[in-house]
């Protein structure tokens, strides 16, 4: 079984982002850039069913700037086989992404595509979801565990009551959680092989998808700072206040 | 609280932009190295020394290592960060590909290797003394010693050390004990004690391997009587696997005052197994090998726990709240403001900051050098960078190790009494990089060596692969008033080498007495050179740099510092130097 994993390339997590001065989004130029974490952990996923003899080959796709081909070789270095690089200059927004990578999936024919459930740029946690809705293949979001047996992919799903499994007819999409595995470290002698496996690079017109953003960015500002807190002496201030005040009971 | 994270943005300005990696890996026939390939081996190896490493740095000096029965258990978490240690490849970086290494130039490799002592200064001792241990056995070694340790050693399942020194003889090793007699079998059969060998009892590795120096029966009395011999701790059977347990034990540990996670043993060796390295007699050429790789790795370990205690001390000096700046207060909506706003805590991280700095730019000159002197095409490059690892060998083991040490108590000063109590890690960092001045031979004897050994070698042909850059560079600048200071200070080196190279062959105690003052000088002189370029590639740099411009406006301002702040001190030693030796040797002995 093939594998489709997308991943983004995204500001390092360690980064903290700054407003670019002119308010028009965040400052992008000479900051750390890295593969998104939640990519990290469905490229982990997938490298984990390799090694299981569950699956037989990862391709991994990242759209973007040319650099996104060092994402693609970080994932290569992890233990993907081979890369897709869809080379735009253009901030594609969820639903161009998922067209884009539907294009792909026809292409490739994969058995599963494993992602992150999320970018932690912009926090969408849409495209995989577009993506199986323009495929028309099952979803298991927001995964802590997979297991396949067969043609069923049975995901454990973390929702806000607990735990949801659900028995995924494949092909099908899963999105990665925080917990589902913990990314491992490429080793040296995989960071060299990494170099040697093929990227392939295509533009989002080879895919018949307009990149252009449908939505406009009005403005991009830093959150309102902190302001100091209050004391309260007693317990019936502190209702009082969340009454009046806060107006949050 | 130790604060590391590897400096990826400087080490990429160092191998990229100051020393041209790209230039350099063409030279030495290594294209397909690409600085994006080196740059992803720089991350990785960052998170694991920040990830893997560091924390278990307070915690394995705080346990140390215990002897039992014979074997010397490492500290908690040890042995699991070295198996995925050796789970990376990391150990075989820049090795030879034909024993499972992957090749890599050294410029990479000093960086990685910086890192891991940056982390955890203990742990990077273990694998550290196996590369040392491959050198030496890779430059002298036979063919069937290579074939049958060499791969072990380099994917990490096997160890190495270096075991000289013995209880009456350390720095004059010409006195040594321990023997080696033949045997029917080609073998030798070792019979002595050794003490200090770092690593030479551990529960890291199957096998360990140790490379002895002894005197073969009716050898020449002293030096030339030494030769150099495999003994593994366990005599590896036919198949390659470790077999019976050779006659090597560990009798003692020692008790430090740093170090703590790394085990310093006493060897006692009882009719051991040993095979010869080398040629009989000329042990001390093959363990130079060891030493002069050893030499420069330990000098980076310097510089490495001066980049901790830097990182830590900046992290301490903006988060700790106390008085008011100078100039008024800058954040009246604290109760204090941050000590970093006071001109002394400024002085002090700018001291370390610009040294730091400074030696990671100088190491990279030395590693690059070091890729020439076994890969360049051109034999007469070979020969030149030889030259330069030569004398530049001492002055990097010697100035690197008495800053890490300076550096790390001035760091240490920043957190006043806070530095001084075990909870934030910074008297670790102090007393770890201590020894480092110390082992690989003393600071006073890598002195000696670049004065008495160096200098006069080749009517001083060695100097002159230093000398001739820095000139060319000053004559090729002479008209930007930032390269002044280097100038009036190389000056100053030219003047006290001319001086020295007269006084001391009519003298050769003025040498001695010197040689400290000088090396100093010469370290002082190269790290300007280095400043004075990377001023030169930041400024080209600025105008395009986008949202890299903070990192070199910030170049451009610590080289400044280091010119108007440290530089000057070249001119003092120089007179120190001029003084002579009258006033030090005057007193009687009894006197003391």
């Amino acid at each position: 079984m093939k594998l489709l994993v997308p991943v983004k390339r995204v500001v390092d997590y360690n980064v903290k982002v700054r407003v670019k001065s002119d308010q028009t989004g965040v400052e992008l130029a000479g900051v750390k850039m890295a593969m998104n974490p939640f990519d990290e952990i469905a490229i982990e996923e997938a490298v984990r069913l390799k090694e299981k003899g569950v699956a037989t080959e990862i391709v991994v796709v990242s759209i973007g700037v040319a650099a996104c081909q060092e994402t693609i070789r970080t994932a290569l270095a992890m233990g993907a086989d081979r890369g897709i690089l869809v080379e735009t200059d253009a901030s594609p927004e969820p639903l161009a992404v998922a067209k884009m990578l539907r294009a792909l999936v026809a292409k490739e024919e994969p058995g599963l595509v494993i992602m992150g459930k999320q970018a932690i740029d912009d926090d969408m946690n849409a495209t995989g979801q577009m993506l199986a809705a323009l495929l028309g293949w099952p979803q298991g979001t927001f995964a802590s565990k997979i297991a396949i047996e067969g043609d069923t992919a049975t995901v454990t799903r973390e929702v806000d009551g607990g735990l949801e499994t659900v028995a995924l007819t494949m092909p099908a999409i899963i999105t990665a959680d925080l917990r589902l595995n913990e990314p491992r470290y490429a080793s040296l002698p995989n960071i060299m092989k990494a170099r040697k496996k093929p990227i392939e690079t295509v533009k989002p017109a080879d895919l018949g998808v307009d990149p252009a953003p449908r939505l406009t960015t009005l403005k991009v500002v830093e959150p309102p700072t902190r302001v100091a807190g209050k004391k309260v002496g007693s317990v019936a201030e502190l209702v009082g206040k969340l009454r009046t005040e806060a107006k949050v009971i | 609280m130790q604060v590391y994270k590897a400096p990826l943005r400087d080490m990429q300005f160092v191998m990229h932009e100051l020393h041209n990696s790209a230039a350099h890996v063409a030279e030495i026939g290594q294209t397909d190295v690409t600085a994006e390939l080196m740059d992803s081996v720089l991350e990785e190896a960052g998170k694991f020394a920040t990830d893997i490493l560091l924390p278990l740095n307070a915690s394995g000096d705080e346990e140390g290592c215990r002897l039992e029965n014979g074997v010397v258990r490492t500290p908690k978490g040890f042995v699991e960060a070295y198996k995925k240690f050796c789970e990376g490849g990391w150990g075989g970086l820049s090795s030879p590909t034909e024993y499972g290494g992957q090749g890599l130039p050294e410029i990479l490799g000093k960086m990685v290797e910086e890192m891991q002592c940056s982390a955890n200064l203990s742990f990077g001792l273990y694998p550290g003394l196996t590369h040392g241990a491959t050198l030496a056995l890779e430059g002298h070694g036979s063919e069937e010693l290579k074939r049958r340790y060499l791969p072990k050693m380099i994917d990490g399942s096997w160890a190495g050390t270096m075991c000289l020194t013995e209880a009456h003889c350390g720095t004059d090793l010409g006195m040594m004990r321990t023997k080696a007699t033949p045997h029917e079998d080609g073998s030798y059969r070792i019979n002595g004690a050794k003490i200090f060998i770092s690593a030479g009892e551990h529960d890291l590795t199957e096998n360990i391997v140790h490379l002895v120096l002894a005197r073969m029966d009716g050898a020449p009395r002293g030096i030339k009587g030494v030769s150099m011999f495999l003994v593994p701790k366990f005599v590896p059977s036919e198949d390659g696997r470790p077999g019976a347990r050779n006659g090597v034990t560990c009798t003692a540990i020692e008790h430090k005052m740093g170090l703590k996670a790394s085990a310093t043993t006493q060897l006692y060796f009882d009719d051991a197994v040993g095979w010869l390295v080398g040629e009989p007699n000329r042990g001390m050429r093959a363990m130079f090998t060891m030493m002069n790789a050893e030499r420069l790795s330990v000098g980076i370990q310097g510089l490495a726990v001066a980049e901790t205690a830097y990182q830590s001390a900046a992290f301490y000096a903006r988060d700790r709240i106390q008085g008011r700046a100078l100039s008024g207060a800058k954040y009246p909506e604290r109760a204090a403001d941050p000590i970093i706003v006071h001109p002394d805590v400024r002085r002090s991280l700018m001291t370390v900051r610009a040294y730091v700095e400074g030696c990671r730019a100088l190491s990279g000159w030395v590693a690059t050098a070091l890729d020439l002197e076994s890969k360049a095409a051109d034999p007469e490059r070979r020969q030149e960078a030889e030259e330069f690892v030569a004398i530049m060998t001492p002055v990097v083991k010697a100035l690197f190790t008495d800053l890490g040490f300076e550096l790390s108590s001035m760091a240490l000063q920043v957190y006043g009494g806070h530095g001084y109590i075990r909870d934030h890690g910074m008297e670790q960092l102090v007393r770890d990089a201590r020894i480092c001045m110390i082992y690989e031979g003393a600071n006073g004897i890598q002195a000696l060596d670049l004065v008495g050994r160096k200098m006069p070698a080749h009517m001083g042909r060695f100097l002159r692969q230093f000398f001739h850059p820095v000139q060319a560079f000053i004559e090729t600048n002479s008209d930007d008033p930032k390269v002044l200071p280097l100038a009036k200070s190389f000056a100053a080196l030219q003047q006290a080498t001319a001086h020295l190279a007269q006084v001391s062959q009519k003298d050769p105690e003025e040498a001695g007495a010197a040689a400290t003052d000088y090396l100093r000088l010469m370290g002082l002189v190269a790290l300007g050179f280095m400043w004075a370029k990377s001023a030169k590639v930041a400024e080209a740099k600025l105008p395009h740099a986008n949202g890299d411009a903070g990192f070199y406006k910030a170049k451009l301002t610590t080289a400044q510092f280091f010119a108007d702040r440290l530089l000057p001190q070249t001119g003092a030693l120089w007179g120190a130097i001029k003084a002579g030796k009258a006033s030090m040797m005057e007193l009687e002995e009894a006197a003391f």
